[in-house]
């Protein structure tokens, strides 16, 4: 168990994972996305209440979701920070935390724009438009954080605290939706129950949403491995592969 | 097929617009983080790269050189 | 500056009960406070200054200061309080009183807590005792002006308790004034839709004890939460310089 552990703190063994992995990542989450998308903007059914304008969920939802699942990844790499003074989950939020920015941010944006045909308007101060701007803002917070400090372990566990503060903000946006009844529909995607969408609506969309999950996989081992080249610059392990003529 | 041509596709009963948009946004941060990712990580080789290179030519320039070497960042 | 409190702080071979240094603090806070007095006036009077903007900059009439008056008291409460926060630990920074204060042997977190305690006192309590006057001053009626205060009585703690983890986040750093806005005012959101959404139901006639129990427990969460934070926060930032 603990030489896992080890094993899973030591940056050149993640690398070489990283590396086995990522083609994989990415030709399988493109093939789902554009299976996922490809279905749902061409093949599946009109929404009788919102007309086409509904097919923006296929990606609005993948977004959403990951946006607030890839800062609950960082709260838990946080935790790992603080307790165990992992590097590699401090190397994992800095990576992770601009591509959490941008899906919130697709996630907003494409709520707008599907707001404009829906409610009439391209924004409207809801619960959960609102709660995902909180979360844009919090992302941002992050970033400017870790940016701010100079030395890296500082810098890392500075992180992981406001990481853990913020997390607070996650059930709020979560339980937003009964707290406040407003315009929005309520939760799209309910693991415990059945989705009430027919079938050829939530297939497809349950097929963007892993196929961006497989990604957002595949530009977080990318990411870390810049991350890990730009910390581990002076070790043997590193100055092998710059050698080997890695790229 | 839920559309009848590829016209009604593009239209979506006026809905296109507000549709397309969407997808071009997202396809355009989510192309923009990719490349920007990968330049980055090309760039963080090559500043290795050079810095591995001029190194053992720093131990072998013989003493007294007048110059330094300025190496530009290539961001 | 006041020897006396920070000669028993430092004196670790005395073993000085927890109660008794968090008492001294938060005594040695406010009388560091109380000494330069125009230091506890500024955020008050920039209060009064931003709540004043709003019938010169949107519109003097009743019928929107009566509609808008609580939350425009609550935003200007919110940002005093946060431009007061960059004074909560910067001080005893630069002088080293907060190293000494990480290496005495009771918990760090209850020290915070009492330097949070003091912050309050020093500038949320100011606050709601200011809040009638400029209520009147915006229209809110008689039962509103009450429920003002009282969600800014629960509501302002919370905002020097989440405070103190920024401004422990941001010691010593560049800028670090906008920083602290910037990690800050998303966590305030919640207090801030809270404390003006209990007025607005209050001056509608509805029952507002539901609301101001939820804002209840927001101040036991921060009181038992932020500490922690503040205090971890704290040690990295002093590992840091």
């Amino acid at each position: 168990m603990w030489q896992i552990f080890h094993k899973l703190g030591s940056p050149k063994w993640f690398f070489g994972i990283a590396s086995t992995l990522m083609p994989w990542l990415l030709w399988v989450g493109l093939a789902l996305m554009v299976a996922g998308i490809g279905w749902g903007l061409a093949f599946a059914p009109q929404d009788y209440l919102q007309g086409n304008s509904y097919r923006i969920i296929f990606i609005h939802v993948p977004s959403a979701f990951l946006a607030q699942s890839v800062y609950m990844m960082m709260a838990v790499a946080g935790l790992v920070t603080l307790v165990w003074r992992m590097k590699l989950a401090d190397v994992f939020v800095k990576a992770v935390a601009p591509v959490g920015a941008v899906l919130t941010f697709l996630a907003l944006f494409t709520g707008a724009v599907w707001g404009k045909p829906t409610w009439g308007t391209w924004w409207i101060w809801d619960a959960r438009l609102t709660s995902m701007l909180i979360l844009l803002f919090l992302y941002f917070g992050v970033i400017a954080l870790g940016a701010a400090i100079s030395d890296e372990k500082s810098s890392a566990r500075a992180v992981a605290v406001l990481v853990l503060v913020g997390v607070v903000n996650i059930p709020i946006i979560k339980y937003s939706v009964e707290w406040w009844n407003t315009l929005h529909q309520p939760a799209t995607f309910k693991l415990t129950e059945k989705p009430s969408m027919p079938a050829e609506m939530w297939v497809p969309l349950l097929l963007s949403v892993l196929g961006l999950y497989l990604i957002f996989g595949w530009l977080t081992c990318l990411r870390m491995q810049t991350e890990i080249l730009v910390r581990e610059g002076r070790t043997r392990w590193v100055k092998e592969l710059v050698q080997a003529g890695g790229n | 097929m839920a559309f009848d041509s590829f016209g009604a596709f593009i239209v979506m009963e006026g809905h296109g617009p507000y549709v397309w948009a969407c997808y071009f946004m997202f396809f355009l941060l989510m192309g923009a983080l990719a490349l920007w990712s990968l330049r980055q990580r090309r760039s963080v080789f090559a500043q290795q790269r050079r810095r591995m290179n001029s190194a053992p030519a720093r131990d072998q320039s013989p003493a007294g050189a007048s110059f330094t070497r300025i190496e530009p960042s290539h961001d | 500056m006041t020897a006396e409190f920070t000669v028993n702080l430092r004196s670790p071979d005395v073993s000085v009960g927890t109660a008794t240094a968090m008492k001294a603090v938060f005594v040695r806070d406010l009388k560091i406070a109380l000494r330069q007095p125009q230091d506890l006036l500024n955020p008050l009077l920039f209060f009064v200054m931003v709540v004043t903007l709003f019938p010169l900059g949107v519109s003097p009439e009743v019928s929107f200061l009566e509609q808008a008056g609580s939350g425009i008291l609550w935003v200007a409460a919110l940002l005093s309080v946060l431009l007061s926060l960059d004074h909560l630990y910067r001080h005893d920074f630069d002088d080293g009183t907060l190293e000494q204060l990480v290496l005495q042997p009771q918990p760090l977190f209850l020290l915070v807590l009492a330097k949070s305690m003091a912050h309050w006192v020093l500038t949320g309590l100011p606050l709601v005792l200011l809040a009638p006057v400029l209520g009147v001053m915006v229209h809110l009626q008689g039962n509103s002006v009450a429920v003002l205060c009282l969600t800014l009585l629960i509501g302002t703690p919370v905002l020097s308790l989440i405070g103190s983890i920024g401004a422990a986040l941001t010691l010593g750093l560049r800028a670090a004034g906008v920083l602290l806005s910037l990690l800050i005012i998303p966590l305030y959101i919640p207090v801030l839709i809270f404390g003006t959404g209990t007025v607005m139901a209050a001056s509608e006639g509805a029952p507002v004890a539901g609301q101001l129990a939820l804002m209840g427990a927001f101040l036991v969460l921060a009181l038992t939460l932020a500490p922690f934070a503040s205090a971890a926060a704290l040690r990295i930032s002093l590992s840091n310089s």
